[in-house]
């Protein structure tokens, strides 16, 4: 049964019926707290849609098959959290390296290990960027309410293919878990982006060569009738392996140069009262909430605190962080971890304003009033 | 009607969770800004459990509960934890098979209403506990108008059971006076 | 002069392979082609699915859509391929190590689920990309360069592992028994379920040194000697069996098989087009 139009959805709810909009036709995954309704919601939801879904053996198997799925030609998607993002990681890097379109959810839950499997936490930051091993691009985006969480997961799908590369989609179950109101926008009145390839078979059988100008290979899906090689080895144009260094910097130059040449595509991000604000918070994701709470005290304390939050995390809005710190007074960062989005703030502060953190390890969420202490010491 | 903090508390299996639920669909359907959440875990599975849901005509910035407007307890773990964190000038919902502190009510208004007998006797049956106090607690904070809670309760229960539910809403109700 | 098939089914500018003088593995990424060519399939619907490892290397050479993956996860991305577009013939290529070590999870469910996919299993009883170290095929007291002092692990018996696992086609070929190999992994394609070939290659380089089985040729002579068909297999005693290796078709049954049972699912939940 879809849902109507307006609806009061939690954000893993919320995120299946985006994926489907933007047309997501296969889900694989295993079950894990706190994602285990987008699995169940895409169980249900997809073969009413005649997509397909799939509950693999494992995190591992999750992955792969959705990647199949993609080299296939269908939308796919899975979701994980915790311990199930960490197995994920060997084939977040196959997908970068093949350049398959892919979106992975990581609703985050408290680690390291087990952790507390049922609480909030936002310590995923640095893995959504670097936890496969390698350098290899990738695009992470991380929704903070229902209804961005629905549009979002259409815009990581959008972006995937468009750039062929994986998205992660980075909850936390402050997200995944809250119901509020949400509009499902119809796909006939969304953006939706699909995958383009060679109309010549000749040109087809070598989608990894690049025209002049061209970023992004072009991929005939499987059973097209092209014959072409997928690896995950270093590869030529051809898509064959090479040992060649000079071929292997080609291709990885490509891969960084997909992502760094679209940044004003790619990179996006909210500002909130940040016109005369003297203290700027960053924060993304369920911890905006509370942030913007706090806001919400502040101001009517007669304190001119405004915030910035990254809605692309990765790669991180770097420009508007670096004018930023040049405009305020002091950056306060607020994160469910132990400090991991405040490094690349400071990185790119560079000393223009002072940084601080108020961070959160515990499984519990960091209260509007908490932020007011904080931004009471900061301001003294 | 401003921002309202509401936290429902029992044990797991009491159903407080889909109270919640329930409540924040009325509140949407009556067009307010609504924003539900749950502890999950082993608090999920027969220990103490809580439930949240903010109802408000702004906009919801923070979707927790800092410090409840409402206060429903329907075991005495629950009430002794959650008192304490309550506004001054909270309602406090206390099933009537709950002692009653001796502090931490004073200048509240407090309801003790026999929830879960009412479900046993009246509704016959216990599970339907839940929709009773979703109804008790209608009638105490108006969130929303008979009908629509009413479907708010059909969009969140099994098939079949609508008229057990609907005279659960209706014993509930009579419940505040 | 190379056979036709050669010229038809291989990408020439990749030719010569990159597998040791006297390796098997040629001589069985043949049998897989012409499988497909004496099955007449429409080549543009066929998917080779390889994994990591010497076996997985076959996917680059054959000119179809082939996909090399990651290690021990070939037979999970097979399944998506599969499971998203139930017309396409998907063969999975893979290795003694790839299959059952490290893919072990993926082999044994995809053999419960009974999904259409042809499993060849490259297996040379070694790990020959990391230079020899033991498999899970290993005999026990056999060698490898991670047992020094002789293998202790029991090993697999792939067929038999796929079989109890619910495959409904399983059977062992060699590198040597060309043509029985060809008409096994034919009837592995045309089976509608998980289908496993265990086909016997032979790595003078790895496990025929450690071992001492002398040359290419030796192994492959050993092959013909002391191969024994699984029907005569049935008649001989345990003791007449010691030391024999037992080929041919092991398994057929029907089954339901799992994307013909999804499509039945789409159609009764509504969501057939």
């Amino acid at each position: 049964m879809a849902y109507k139009r307006f609806a009061l959805l939690q954000g893993n709810e919320a995120c299946v019926e985006g994926a489907i909009a933007a047309g997501m036709r296969f889900y694989s995954g295993y079950p894990i707290t706190p994602s285990t309704e987008i699995a169940e919601n895409s169980a249900v939801r997809l073969p009413q849609v005649g997509g397909k879904f799939i509950q693999m053996e494992d995190e591992i198997g999750g992955i792969a098959a959705a990647i199949g799925a993609s080299v296939a030609g269908v939308k796919a998607m899975t979701a994980t959290s915790g311990p199930g993002f960490s197995l994920k990681q060997e084939n977040i890097g196959y997908a970068a390296m093949a350049e398959i379109p892919l979106v992975v959810v990581d609703v985050q839950r408290s680690g390291p290990s087990t952790g507390l499997p049922t609480s909030p936490s936002q310590g995923d930051v640095m893995q959504t960027r670097w936890g496969t091993h390698g350098d290899h691009p990738i695009i992470v985006v991380s929704p903070s309410s229902v209804q961005e969480t629905y549009n979002l997961t259409v815009r990581a799908f959008n972006l995937s293919e468009k750039y062929h590369t994986p998205v992660i989609l980075m909850m936390d179950e402050i997200v995944g878990h809250l119901r509020e109101g949400v509009e499902l926008i119809p796909a006939e009145e969304l953006e939706i982006v699909n995958r383009e390839w060679w109309p010549e078979r000749e040109r087809a059988r070598h989608p990894y060569r690049m025209e002049p100008g061209q970023l992004v290979p072009k991929m005939t899906p499987f059973g097209g009738g092209v014959g072409y090689n997928i690896t995950g080895l270093s590869h030529d144009g051809e898509g064959f392996p090479t040992n060649s260094n000079e071929k292997t910097a080609e291709l990885m130059n490509r891969l960084f140069d997909k992502i760094n040449k679209n940044l004003d595509d790619i990179v996006t991000y909210e500002e909130q009262n940040l016109d005369d604000a003297e203290i700027a918070v960053v924060t993304f994701g369920g911890a905006a909430r509370s942030v913007m709470g706090a806001i919400d005290k502040a101001r009517s304390m007669g304190m001119k605190v405004g915030m910035f939050r990254p809605i692309t995390v990765w790669p991180f809005p770097e420009e508007q962080v670096r004018a930023l710190a040049k405009k305020v007074k002091h950056i306060l960062v607020v994160e469910h971890n132990n400090g991991q989005l405040v490094l690349e703030v400071e990185r790119l502060a560079g000393g223009s304003c002072p940084v601080s953190l108020l961070g959160r390890m515990d499984g519990s969420v960091i209260k509007p009033d908490e932020i007011v202490e904080k931004l009471k010491e900061v301001s003294k | 009607m401003s921002r309202q903090e509401l936290r429902l508390t029992g044990s797991g299996g009491q159903g407080v969770v889909l109270a919640t639920v329930i409540l924040a669909e009325a509140g949407y359907l009556a067009k307010k800004a609504v924003a539900q959440s749950q502890s999950y875990g082993p608090e999920a599975r027969g220990g103490m459990c809580k439930a949240e849901v903010v109802i408000s005509d702004d906009v919801i910035h923070y979707t927790k509960v800092e410090h409840a407007t409402f206060l429903l307890a329907l075991t005495q773990e629950a009430l002794n934890k959650y008192l304490p964190d309550i506004t001054p000038d909270a309602v406090v919902m206390i099933d009537s098979s709950l002692d009653l502190p001796e502090t931490g009510l004073e200048g509240h208004q407090v309801y003790q209403v026999p929830i879960l007998q009412t479900a046993i006797e009246k509704v016959g049956r216990a599970q339907t506990g839940n929709i009773v106090a979703v109804a008790a607690i209608n009638a105490v904070l108006h969130l929303a108008p008979d009908d629509i809670l009413e479907e708010a309760v059909k969009m969140h229960i099994p098939k079949g059971t609508e008229e057990l539910n609907m005279k659960a809403l209706a014993e509930g109700k009579k419940l505040i006076h | 002069m190379p056979s036709e098939l050669v010229y038809q089914y291989f990408r020439q500018a990749k030719l010569p392979h990159i597998w040791c003088p006297g390796c098997g593995h040629g001589i069985l990424m043949k049998d897989v082609v012409t499988a497909v060519d004496n099955l007449g399939l429409d080549r543009g619907k066929v998917c080779i699915v390889s994994g990591i490892g010497c076996s997985s290397r076959a996917a680059g050479y054959m000119d179809f859509d082939t996909i090399h993956t990651t290690h021990g996860r070939a037979i999970a991305f097979a399944t998506g391929i599969k499971l998203a577009n139930p017309e396409l013939t998907v063969i999975v290529i893979t290795g003694d190590g790839d299959a059952s070590a490290i893919g072990g999870n993926h082999l044994i469910h995809a053999c419960r689920r009974n999904i259409d996919l042809t499993v060849v299993v490259f297996n040379n009883n070694i790990y020959g990309m990391t230079g020899g170290q033991y498999s899970p095929t290993t005999p026990t007291g056999d060698f490898g360069t991670t047992a020094p002092y002789g293998n202790i692990d029991n090993s697999f018996d792939l067929p038999d592992l796929a079989r109890s696992a619910g495959a409904t086609y399983t059977g062992r070929g060699t590198a040597f028994h060309v043509p029985q190999t060809i008409k096994l992994i034919e009837n592995g394609i045309k089976n509608k379920g998980l289908s496993l070939i265990d086909c016997m290659s032979v790595c003078p380089t790895y496990y025929g040194r450690k071992n001492k089985k002398g040359s290419a040729v030796d192994m492959m002579k050993w092959q013909r000697d002391n191969a024994v068909d699984y029907k005569k297999a049935q008649t001989m005693t345990e003791e007449e069996l010691k030391g024999k290796l037992i080929i041919g078709e092991m398994y057929h049954k029907e089954m339901p098989e799992y994307t013909a049972e999804y499509q039945k699912l789409i159609e009764r939940v509504g969501g057939a087009k």
